[in-house]
Formats: structure tokens, sequence, C-alpha cells
């Protein structure tokens, strides 16, 4: 009896441990911005190293992964109002809603297609630059792999508290900043068609690339 | 995701560049549109250039770029792309000696001597998994680095987006590209077509993409290209203009 009544509270304590264990990540003190690149590239490269379904370039795949991996650790809504531009303000709560989730879908089937491709990579993380009371820095990094070294450069916002403490906000790859790829892309639209026509053309061109990516691949 | 090599600038173009540059910029005076881009006032020009060029691509370019592919299997394509990138080490050499970077000049000379003597004239890349690395600079990176501008972006036909810098710095590239430096006009002529065909085939991943991820590939196109010069121009370290500023270059929407 006493026996038992010993392991109850036993698993009981290794219960609340495990769950404080997962939430400590949370509370723990704010990690250091470069930390955390390292930490995230890391993870990712060893994620599709493992698993055939992304090398395969499976798209609903890697889709899942980026949602539950990376777009924790983006400010996806300041990415899509800065490609947006000034107009952004007037967008009202259910356009920024419709933009950010197409600019979305744009961006993370586009990729997933690079994302197959990324085999028995290295990387490094270049020595931060930044004072401790930085609102905003940038971490360089570069993967290595076939061929020359790829520059990808990431802007974090500090976030104190929430997440790891920083949220990426751009990204830059192989020297092109990716919001401001969108900028002038997105004002043309705007500007011949309105916001709505912005919308459109994005939710458009989401549709093509599905059914395009639908068809077998070629060799 | 390696969109825009340097490598299509130094061809056998030479003097008709020259001519080229003049009569693009005699268009200057009178083509500039409705929402110019400051750095783009010759967009109507350059856009129809973008159509020839895509038309061209579609017809004739891709297709054969894709049979290339197809047919080489890739450790030859591999050995293609060593060798005209050890030719391209040689130029870099002396364009990092010009702005004065030692190191970069040392590793250029180093690597091209290594993989001409060890790498069977280039074609093994020893000198890669030697870990040295490679700084590919051109003539029109070497102007900038002496401060000469970028001036408005123009797109040249065939040989695709540039600035008039850098085409201005294209006829000096030629002459740099040790390809141009062979006599029997036969041979060059295969080296240089075989040079670009390889380089289209190594761009068809990037290039179908491209009209995946951009809303106007034109637009797309020319906003990476420009970043991705003056990113080289810095070697990675532009000087911060982006953020966070408000957009500036984005007319403001109704």
């Amino acid at each position: 009896m006493m026996k038992r009544r010993f392991l109850n509270q036993w698993l009981l304590a290794l219960a609340a441990s495990l769950s404080m264990l997962a939430v400590l990540p949370a509370q723990a003190a704010d990690e250091a911005p470069d930390a955390l690149i390292n930490r995230l590239t890391k993870e990712a490269l060893d994620t599709i190293q493992a698993d055939k379904a992304v090398q395969a370039g499976d798209v609903a795949r890697i889709i899942e992964l980026m949602d539950e991996k990376v777009m924790p650790h983006l400010n996806f809504q300041r990415m899509t109002a800065s490609a947006v531009g000034p107009a952004w303000r007037q967008a009202t709560p259910e356009q920024r809603k419709r933009l950010e989730a197409e600019f979305k879908t744009l961006l993370v089937r586009t990729y997933s297609g690079a994302m197959s491709q990324a085999k028995n990579l290295s990387f490094n993380v270049k020595p931060l630059r930044a004072a401790s009371d930085d609102k905003e820095v940038l971490v360089r990094t570069v993967i290595i792999g076939r061929g020359d070294p790829v520059q990808l450069d990431y802007r974090l916002e500090k976030t104190p508290g929430v997440g790891a403490g920083w949220k990426i906000f751009n990204l830059n790859v192989l020297g092109v900043w990716l919001v401001e790829t969108y900028r002038s892309q997105f004002a043309q639209e705007i500007n011949a068609k309105g916001l709505d026509g912005l919308i459109g053309s994005l939710t458009e061109r989401n549709k093509s690339n599905a059914a395009a990516n639908a068809k077998p691949a070629k060799s | 995701m390696i969109f825009f090599c340097n490598q299509h600038r130094g061809m056998m173009v030479r003097s008709s560049v020259a001519l080229l540059a003049l009569f693009v910029l005699m268009l200057s005076g009178c083509a500039t549109g409705p929402n110019a881009n400051p750095r783009d006032p010759l967009e109507p020009f350059n856009r129809s250039m973008y159509r020839f060029n895509d038309t061209v691509d579609r017809a004739v370019i891709k297709p054969v770029a894709t049979a290339y592919r197809d047919v080489l299997p890739s450790p030859v394509r591999t050995g293609v792309t060593n060798f005209f990138a050890n030719l391209q080490d040689a130029w870099s050499f002396v364009n990092n000696a010009l702005q004065l970077k030692g190191e970069a000049a040392g590793n250029s000379f180093f690597r091209f001597g290594v993989n001409t003597v060890l790498g069977l004239g280039g074609v093994l890349d020893i000198a890669s998994e030697m870990r040295i690395e490679r700084k590919t600079e051109d003539f029109g990176q070497t102007l900038g680095y002496w401060g000469v501008g970028s001036g408005p972006y123009l797109v040249l036909p065939l040989l695709g987006p540039s600035t008039v810098r850098d085409t201005v710095a294209i006829p000096v590239d030629a002459q740099g590209n040790l390809v141009n430096g062979i006599d029997d006009v036969p041979v060059r002529n295969s080296l240089t077509t075989l040079n670009l065909l390889n380089l289209r085939a190594r761009l068809l991943e990037a290039s179908d993409m491209l009209e995946q991820v951009a809303l106007d590939p034109y637009t797309f196109t020319r906003d990476a290209f420009l970043q991705r010069r003056q990113n080289d121009v810095y070697d990675g370290n532009p000087p911060d203009e982006a953020e966070p500023a408000e957009p500036t270059d984005a007319n403001t929407g109704k």
C-alpha cells in the first residue's frame, strides 16, 4: 500500500516536472538572437536531412513543418504590412487577414520547392554586431553546400517574453531582401486595381501555382 | 535559388555594347513611365526588351538548355561549370587586386593555380575542397567599389538585367575573359556557347520558380537584381537604406 502511494506520488511528481519542462523553454530567459537563428537553422537542416517526405518535395508536409517550426518565430503581419506599404493603414481587418494569408501561401508554396534540394548542407552564423539594448538586430549566416556559399541574413525584432524573445521580420537570400522585392510589385497592383485587386491577384497566382504543382513532377 | 549569376557578363559582345549603350542613353530622354521608379527611368524600353528576351528564351534558349540538362549527366555539367568558374577566378583575381582586396586576390590567384594544375584545367574544383573561398568580382563591381554609381537599370538584349555602369564594364570584362583570348574562332565561339548554355541550364529551376513567386516577373527581377548587385559591390554589407523606415519608393495607395 505504502509502496503504491509512493509510486503514485513519484509518478505525479514526474508528470509535473515533465510538464514544467515542456513549458520551460517559453519561460526561460529570452534567447540571444544569433543563438535563436543558430538553433532554428540547425533544426531546419536536421529535419530536411531526416524527413523523406520533405526531400521528395511533399508540399503539404513542408507547409505543415513551416507552420509548426518557422511561423511562430516570424512576425508575418509586419512582413506583409511592410510589403504592402502605406496602403496597409487603409486596409480593413478582413483585407489584412486575407493579404497575410495569401502572401504566406505564395511564399511557402514557392520556397518549399527549394527545400527539397537542400541536402547535405552545413551553415555558420557570423558573430553578432549589436548592442545589448538594440530593439532590432541583423543576424548573418552562410549556408554551405555544393557550389558557392549562400548568404542568408535575418532581421529580428525584440519581443520580450513572447516566443524566444525575438521574431524575424525580414530575410535576405543572396543579398536580396524578401520584403523589398515585393514592395514595388504590390504597389503596382494597388495603384492599378486597389487593395482588393492586389488580394485578387495573389489569390489567382496561388490558385495557378497549386494547379501547376499538382501536375506530375517533371523529371 | 541562385538566380543572378554574374557570369553572363563577360562575353563576345565587345564594341556592339558600347553602341547599344549610346542608343539606350539617347532613348532615355523620351522614355519615362507614369509611375516611374527612380531607379528605372527607362522602364518602357526595359519592359519591351524584357519581353523580347523572354520570347527568345521560351522559343529557343530554354528548350535547348533543357535538352542539354537532360542529355548530359550531372558530373559532366558540374565539370563544365567548374571549368568556366575557374576562368572567372582568374579575372576575379585581377578585379580583387584592382579593389585592393589582398586576401581575396590571393585566394583567387591560388584557386586558379590549384584548379588549373591539380583540377585538370579547372574541371575539378579542388580549391573548394581545400576550403579556399571564392570571391567572384567583375569589372562592374570594381567600378562600384571606386564609387561609380550603378546608374539606371538596363535590360540588355539577350544578356538580360544590367545597369548602365555594368554595361559600360562589359567590354572590359570581355577582355578579361580568357575564352576571348583564344585565337581559333570556332573554338572560341563553341566555348562561349557552351558557357552560356550551361549557365542557362543551371538557372532552369530558378526561372521556373520566378514564374510562380512573382506577381510581375519584370519588377521582381529588377528589384532583386539591383539589390543583389548592390550587395555584391559591398561584399554583403551594403549601407542600410531599406529598414525599418516607411516604404519610401512605394506609391501611396488609395
